[in-house]
């Protein structure tokens, strides 16, 4: 087992690596150098450069050296100093950015997936038994719509809807007098009162996925002749059904729970933008308008070694409740 | 009767159905895209989807003769106007053909904002094959005839089935040239992943070794970059100063680089299974070339699952070019897409008072909709050996 | 207990299957009479109803199948003291499928075992908690009680370190120690009836003589019938004390197993005969080139259906105006020997008289 995690690691290095010198040419793309675009900006917003600060500037961001270094300089900052630059959009590092950003985001999400969870797994394992009943047809109608309508559209169609029949404004974390007050219970109640609508909508937009996949594995399952000898045992249908197949077919989407963490980070973006939340994908995108690139290497870099640690740990889990993965021995079964 | 006959049965309904009457023989000797095609046929659901995606690129095609507007029209007189209302029935009762009656702008007294209301003197009846905005074809053969409008010239009311947005530009027109735009970003798109999939698919499984070791990697890297983010980050390092064209195919570039991974993933593992195949064996063993029998043997063998990978990835891209576009940093003004009409949709203030500039939503709903119902019909359809 | 004592009665069993295209009578008019300690066996080629018929008895025929007509009847036997007993007939065909009452039969009265041993056991659950399963579900037992006795059938079928077993994953064990586990788990709550529905298709020769003989055994033991399912009249020869040959769904000849191979009177069972291969066959081929009788066709169409007897496409005894025309009725040749042909009915002697 431990030598298995181990081995997982040592994988991912590499892969981390790569994904490290994407997000490090992102942040190049953009034509003209970062110096001279911020030294710009500043000049813009009224301050005034002189020689030698934009000389240090220049010297900071490694500009007079050869682009393997200045990769190198970005990335021994990131590893040794949580360093991931500097975001003028924001006017803060990036990483504080999205440091400040990350409870909320992760609140959301993890909420979202709960009730992702709480509502598809059951109508999945139901509409699998029931196959070819009126409920599978409208079930599997319903996701193929709700497959075909990201979660933003219909974030805007509620919010349209809250806003001309009950004059609510939607969107947003807090309601304008709690937003810059410190912490109270008020302000929590406030926090909760807002926060029911996206994480409805965020579970919402992988519902119909879950369903789909926990529908199909379902029915994987069921073919097994397990299930047979199950229920030949005198057991009543329910636990055949939650005891057997479906023990089985959670199995993946259980295991998925720990891709929970670069979700965080992208699964929701566009509706999180649409619903003005205080998480951090929208800020990714206020930054991204500036063209505020180290913001947006740090999410692409931050975003993919989380999900490369998601992958691990997935594994481990998926060994953890497989015994067939814990024992190595994955022969016919 | 064990269970797995019985699944034999199933299996045995499933190539059963499609043979005519009296056919039998021809079943037999039909080749594999035949085959294909009469399961496909028993699809409903994804030969509907079919028939509106033709008409969906019959618009595209045509745009300029389908729309009743130019699209970037304004009506100055006509901002943020509410879709007309189509009639058959007059106020006295008379049938006609369609018709839509003249407008009267007045002013909301508290929101100033312009409220209209139905002038029923004016009949203008909607015709087809009218004269109106004048228009080049592809960019090539000039023409004012449109396939329908209301016709007669500035001084009649123009024809605003769907309203126009909020300056004044018909919302339906800009949907017709819009789809021209989002339905061939994905066409584009999946162009791109085609190429590079089969490619480096092609090298992976046909060289494996070290190659395939990197090119695996390569795959395992990109597949865990997070899609939004990555597109939103590329798409926002395009330089602004780029021209409309060159942005589109940049776009395009960016939605496919990650659709390629699935395709290249599905031709490898097809070709390293099919190297072990008896058919291809004795086909070296005639001396055929390895170049022939990747070509002759074994690509013909996949050929639908790659049709498969590629319909299954457009509904992705679709959906992400007006999701950039939305936020405004894929395609922008003056091109016209689904998500550049989105745009304005971003301040909820505007879809509360003019919801009518939703429309594109119903119409990307209804194109994903389809690919993804073509999309099972063609995985279904893929394999006509098996169930 | 009699030898004679009856167990178990199908009566005119038909179960269809309801298919987009037509309906599939997998089991279409069968009786069979279990007695309780014996086993019958019940042969026939893929297809034939084998499998289904067993599914019938206990209520687990899959969708889109159904019950049709018929009645299954089991006769349970309650000890009231050692000397006196009652029965209780139980109509099973009366019973809906999920109920109560069907449960408590299945797993408890009667209780099967399959062709897949890899397959028949949940993988991530261990052995030991899918035998304690059932004790659990049908004896009044704690969790340490139910452990004890999973440990004990266990040792009972043959395993070794039965404690150790006990705490294995199905796929850590071989597929005849699984097929052993499995019989343990069909065992663990003392059944009267054992369906076992090709136990030993699956594994190799060797592990399938230790199998056989572990469950002759095993009946001998625990004083229960068992219905052999299999297409390999070796082990009929081997395990039963009655034969039923299956063709079509249809019941085509019945007897004790001395009889069926000294005196087969269906042409189809002559033929299934004929299609063994005989080790002084296999000897006399080495010189001349004698190939190995087959039964000539295919099973025919399941959605159709033949007029007159279903095996007459392939009967080499066929009589044309007769077997394609009327269905056979069951005919009794000598005390105990049914056989379902035209050629024992007075019909085709009248035939074979003209």
């Amino acid at each position: 087992m431990l030598s298995y995690i181990i081995q997982r690691i040592i994988r991912a290095i590499p892969q981390l690596l790569l994904i490290s010198i994407l997000a490090f040419i992102i942040i190049q793309l953009p034509p003209g150098d970062i110096v001279t675009r911020q030294i710009e900006r500043l000049q813009a917003s009224g301050v005034t450069v002189s020689e030698a600060q934009a000389q240090a500037l220049i010297r900071q961001y490694g500009m007079d050296r050869p682009m393997y270094q200045r990769y190198l300089l970005w990335i021994s900052n990131i590893i040794t100093k949580f360093d991931f630059g500097y975001s003028y959009t924001f006017e803060k590092p990036v990483a504080q950015v999205i440091l400040e950003r990350m409870g909320y985001t992760f609140a959301i999400a993890l909420f979202a997936h709960i009730f992702t969870w709480t509502v598809a797994i059951p109508i999945g394992i139901y509409v699998a038994v029931k196959q070819y009943s009126l409920a599978d047809y409208i079930v599997t109608l319903i996701t193929f719509i709700g497959l075909a309508v990201p979660a933003f559209f219909l974030a805007m169609i509620i919010m349209y809807v809250a806003l001309t029949k009950f004059g609510i404004r939607t969107g947003g974390l807090f309601s304008q007098e709690y937003m810059v007050q410190p912490w109270s219970w008020g302000k929590f109640v406030d926090l909760l009162k807002h926060m029911w609508l996206p994480i409805i909508l965020l579970g919402t937009g992988g519902v119909a996925g879950t369903i789909r996949t926990m529908r199909a594995m379902m029915l994987d399952e069921l073919r097994k002749q397990y299930v047979t000898v199950a229920r030949a045992k005198g057991l009543s249908e329910f636990k055949v059904i939650v005891r057997y197949p479906a023990r089985l077919a959670i199995n993946p989407i259980l295991s998925g729970v720990m891709w929970l963490l670069p979700w965080l980070f992208s699964g929701g973006i566009i509706l999180e933008i649409v619903l003005n939340l205080q998480t951090a994908g929208p800020a990714l995108y206020a930054a991204l308008r500036n063209q505020d690139m180290y913001m947006a290497g740090a999410y692409i870099l931050i975003t993919g070694a989380l999900t490369a640690i998601s992958a691990i740990l997935s594994d481990v889990l998926l060994a953890v409740s497989d015994p067939r993965i814990r024992f190595g021995g994955v022969e016919g079964a | 009767m064990s269970k797995k006959t019985l699944q034999k049965k199933q299996l045995g309904r499933k190539t059963r159905r499609p043979i005519p009457e009296g056919q039998e023989e021809e079943f037999y000797r039909a080749g594999q895209w035949q085959l294909v095609w009469w399961k496909f046929r028993r699809h409903k659901l994804a030969q509907i989807a079919m028939v509106v995606l033709g008409i969906l690129y019959f618009i595209a095609i045509f745009a300029e003769f389908v729309s009743p507007h130019d699209p970037l029209r304004r009506y100055k007189q006509y901002l943020s106007f509410p879709p007309t209302a189509i009639h058959i029935r007059d106020k006295q009762g008379r049938f006609h053909t369609p018709f839509i009656y003249g407008m009267k702008m007045g002013r909301d007294p508290v929101t100033f904002r312009p409220v209209y209301e139905e002038d029923t003197s004016i009949i203008y009846p909607i015709g087809l094959f009218v004269r109106g905005d004048p228009y080049k074809l592809w960019g090539l053969i000039p023409s004012d005839i449109h396939l329908f409008g209301v016709g007669g010239g500035d001084e009649a009311m123009p024809l605003f089935i769907l309203g126009t947005d909020t300056i004044g530009r018909d919302v339906l027109s800009r949907i017709f040239y819009g789809a021209r735009i989002s339905l061939s970003v994905g066409l584009v798109g999946i162009a791109i992943s085609f190429v590079l999939g089969l490619l480096l698919g092609g090298i992976s499984g046909f060289f494996g070794g070290v190659v395939d070791e990197i090119i695996q990697r390569v795959i395992e890297v990109i597949t865990t970059l997070p899609s939004i983010p990555l597109w939103m980050a590329l798409a926002a390092a395009l330089p602004r100063e780029w021209p409309q064209l060159r942005i589109y195919f940049a776009t395009t570039l960016i939605l496919s680089i990650l659709g390629w991974t699935g395709l290249a993933r599905t031709v490898r593992g097809r070709l390293l299974s099919m190297r072990e195949e008896d058919f291809v064996l004795a086909a070296r063993l005639d001396g055929e070339t390895e170049a022939a029998i990747i070509a002759r043997y074994m690509l013909p063998g996949f050929l639908s699952y790659i049709i498969v990978s590629l319909t299954g990835s457009l509904p992705g891209m679709i959906l992400g070019e007006t999701s950039l576009s939305f936020l405004g940093i894929g395609l922008n003004p003056p091109t016209i897409s689904w998500g550049v009409m989105l745009q304005d949709a971003q301040d909820i203030m505007n879809v509360a008072h003019y919801p009518w500039i939703l429309w594109p939503v119903p119409v990307v709903v209804l194109a994903v909709l389809m690919f993804n119902f073509l999309g099972d019909g063609l995985r279904d359809a893929a394999d006509p050996y098996v169930s | 207990m009699s030898a004679d004592q009856v167990l178990a009665e199908i009566k005119n069993l038909h179960t269809y299957f309801y298919l987009a295209e037509g309906v599939v009578r997998a089991v279409d008019g069968v009786d069979l009479t279990i007695k309780a300690g014996r086993t019958l066996g019940i042969v026939g080629e893929s297809g034939c109803g084998k499998s289904i018929t067993a599914l019938s008895l206990m209520q687990l025929v899959p969708p889109p199948g159904k019950i049709e007509e018929g009645e299954i009847t089991y006769y349970q036997t309650v000890h009231k003291t050692e000397a006196a007993s009652t029965s209780n007939v139980i109509e099973i065909t009366k019973l809906k499928p999920n109920s109560r009452e069907m449960r408590a039969i299945r797993g408890n009265q009667i209780s099967m075992v399959f062709q897949e041993p890899m397959a028949a056991m949940l993988p991530v659950r261990t052995v030991g908690a899918q035998i304690m399963e059932a004790i659990m579900l049908h004896q009044q037992v704690n969790k340490a009680e139910a452990r004890e006795r999973a440990i004990d059938i266990l040792a009972r079928v043959k395993l070794p370190n039965p404690d150790r077993i006990v705490d294995t994953y199905p796929f850590q064990l071989s597929g005849g120690m699984r097929q052993r586990a499995v019989i343990a788990m069909a065992l663990s709550c003392n059944p009267n009836l054992l369906i076992a529905d090709e136990p030993t298709t699956a594994l190799d020769v060797t592990t399938e003589a230790q199998i056989l003989d572990l469950m002759r055994a095993l009946q001998a033991e625990f004083n229960m019938a068992i219905m052999y399912i299999t297409h390999n009249l070796g082990v009929i020869a081997e395990m039963a004390q009655e034969v039923a040959v299956m063709y079509m769904g249809k019941v085509v000849e019945q007897t004790d197993v001395v009889s069926l191979f000294r005196n087969p009177q269906h042409p189809y069972t002559q033929a299934l005969l004929r299609s063994i291969p005989q080790l002084d066959d296999v000897m006399a081929r080495a010189g001349k080139k004698k190939r190995l009788e087959t039964i000539r066709g295919m099973i025919p169409d399941p959605y159709s259906i033949l007029p007159g007897c279903s095996f007459h496409p392939r009967c080499p005894q066929f009589m044309q105006g007769v077997c394609d025309q009327l269905a056979p009725e069951v005919v009794e040749t000598e005390p105990g020997h049914t056989v379902r042909c035209h050629l024992y009915t007075s019909r085709s002697a009248k035939t074979r008289a003209n």
